[in-house]
């Protein structure tokens, strides 16, 4: 099974988000980068894949040389080779475009994405991909087992979860639950070593539309101070929340 | 040339995020000088659109799409874009609209911004106010395709009444052999609970509970307020609590009219998630807990003891309210 896995560099979750150049562009300054968390549980039950089954596992992004120290976490990590695409990513449907000429000429059985970016929370990519190139697809995948070309997927749902019988090619949307957070893996010194040695393949991007264009950015209105009120009296709070705040 | 909105339904019946996506499709047709047009499945009474502005129903009723099935959902509704010429669809933020999002975007080649938190900037251009950096930011995005698909995020622009003459109409949409290659085997859901995803009222509790055993009081007081319980992500990492309720930036984000964190101090990740919530309340003893910043209202104290009165004085309003 040839498995490639979708890759966003995307910034820290403990990071503070800045804008510059008059709130058009997003500040990179004195952020950490790091494998979009969804795609990480992703890349990290590709690795069960590839040891129980024996896949292959590529990774894949869309990004400049910047990225290049995310994807050799993903190598160091185990997957066995990396492509990026050299372009920056602006959009959801331009980056699926890319990933989708990646597949179509890399004869991927089965394709991870994650849910959505941590960063522009698109979540659109895998469904684009599914689109244009006619392949089945299980969003917000929570449980994969595949069994040939047969798979049991499942999906969360509002409330709950469903399970689905499809088959390969597939690409989902993965995200917690296809492994435990206590499953994700710290790269050792001997796979950061080895991780130096595999190929990481450049690729000039194709043509193709960008379908949105992120034209400002703005911060949420900073708060007021919290209103207290005494541990004793929480009469006060139910007056509070439903006399001023009228939310009960 | 119409405004093409999908109506969520379950068990027949059109959900409340169905009416919040139709309240913001009669706006954008508004200033586009349109019409809405609303797409159900199987639902039983579609009455109710009309007064939410939906001037027309396209009436979906087949045995095979009884239940959710995401692809042939979006081959049904991308036909219907074409059908009545739609340049812009209107979606809700469910995990389902989600699954569908992307797919139309690539079975229409369309621009696609989810998680809209107001009505578009501007609509020529389509200037869309949205989610982005997990709540930590609001992207202004252009959508620059003929067709357009807007996701509206839950609760940020509300349900408006605009009453309208509805007219109904059977529609039937080819579903191919192909649409079905993903079969549904089981869902597993609490009949009757409410969700995190339609909550009014969230009551989230974080590792201050020292254990999972304390869940009773937390979910005690979310029955009183008829509300859905979280919890943080640690909670869950543990295993007290299941994936489902983690909220958070890389769980689920919760955009209730009231949130309630109980035993949470507030790391960055869980604000964000919840932050588009309207009115957080927070209950923690640390004074210093982050949470304090962020929340509106505050108690500092012990949640053991806090709680169980808190419950017990709301059975009270409760029963005074009723």
């Amino acid at each position: 099974m040839n498995i490639l896995v979708c890759i966003s560099n995307v910034p820290d979750t403990t990071s503070k988000i800045n804008f510059t150049q008059d709130n058009t562009k997003f500040d990179p300054t004195g952020v950490q980068f790091v494998i979009n968390p969804n795609d990480e549980f992703g890349l990290t039950r590709a690795m069960w894949f590839k040891e129980k089954q024996g896949a292959t596992v590529h990774v894949a992004t869309v990004g400049g040389p910047n990225v290049e120290s995310t994807m050799r976490k993903a190598l160091a990590i185990g997957a066995d080779e990396g492509i990026r695409i050299n372009a920056e990513p602006t959009d959801g449907y331009f980056v699926a475009q890319q990933l989708a000429e990646v597949i179509k000429n890399g004869g991927y059985d089965l394709i991870i994405a994650g849910r959505e970016s941590i960063d522009y929370n698109g979540g659109m990519v895998p469904g684009i991909i599914a689109a244009t190139l006619d392949i089945n697809f299980v969003n917000t995948c929570i449980g994969l087992e595949i069994e040939g070309e047969n798979v049991k997927a499942i999906r969360e749902i509002d409330g709950g979860k469903e399970t689905l019988e499809t088959s390969l090619p597939l690409i989902i949307g993965g995200q917690k639950g296809l492994v435990e957070e206590s499953d994700l893996r710290i790269p050792n010194m001997r796979g950061i070593m080895m991780a130096r040695q595999k190929k990481l393949n450049v690729l000039e991007p194709v043509d193709s539309d960008h379908a949105t264009t992120d034209k400002s950015f703005d911060k949420p209105a900073p708060k007021g101070p919290v209103k207290l009120v005494d541990a004793e009296n929480v009469e006060e709070l139910i007056d509070l929340l439903h006399n001023e705040a009228k939310v009960i | 040339m119409s405004i093409l909105v999908y109506t969520e339904a379950e068990s027949g019946k059109l959900k409340k995020n169905a009416f919040e996506a139709a309240s913001y499709a009669y706006k954008v047709a508004g200033e586009m000088g349109t019409e809405v047009t609303a797409i159900s499945f199987n639902v039983s009474d579609n009455s109710d659109l009309g007064k939410y502005g939906v001037s027309k129903v396209l009436k979906v009723e087949d045995e095979k799409l009884k239940t959710f099935h995401a692809r042939a959902y979006a081959s049904a509704i991308a036909e219907a874009v074409k059908k009545v010429g739609a340049q812009v669809v209107i979606l809700s933020s469910s995990t389902d609209s989600k699954y569908l999002g992307g797919l139309l975007a690539g079975m229409l080649k369309a621009g696609y911004v989810p998680n809209a938190v107001a009505a578009p900037d501007s609509v020529q251009p389509m200037v869309v106010k949205r989610m982005a950096f997990s709540n930590k930011g609001f992207a202004h995005t252009e959508i620059n395709t003929d067709i357009k698909i807007i996701g509206v995020s839950n609760n940020a622009f509300g349900i408006i009444e605009n009453s309208t003459s509805l007219q109904e109409e059977s529609f039937s949409p080819e579903a191919g052999e192909k649409d079905f290659a993903t079969r549904s085997v089981e869902v597993d859901k609490v009949v009757g609970e409410v969700t995190i995803a339609d909550a009014d009222i969230v009551v989230s509790a974080g590792r201050g509970l020292k254990g999972p055993e304390n869940w009773g009081m937390i979910e005690e007081l979310a029955e009183v307020l008829g509300a859905a319980t979280a919890c943080s992500k640690p909670v869950s990492d543990m295993g007290w609590r299941s994936h489902g309720e983690h909220v958070g930036q890389t769980g689920k984000p919760v955009a209730s009219n009231l949130y309630i964190a109980i035993g949470i101090s507030g790391a960055i990740q869980h604000l964000a998630g919840v932050s588009a919530s309207k009115v957080k309340v927070v209950i923690n003893t640390d004074p210093e807990a982050p949470f304090f910043k962020a929340a509106d209202y505050g108690i500092v104290g012990d949640a053991f003891e806090v709680v169980p009165k808190l419950i017990e004085k709301l059975k009270e309003f409760k029963a005074q309210n009723a």
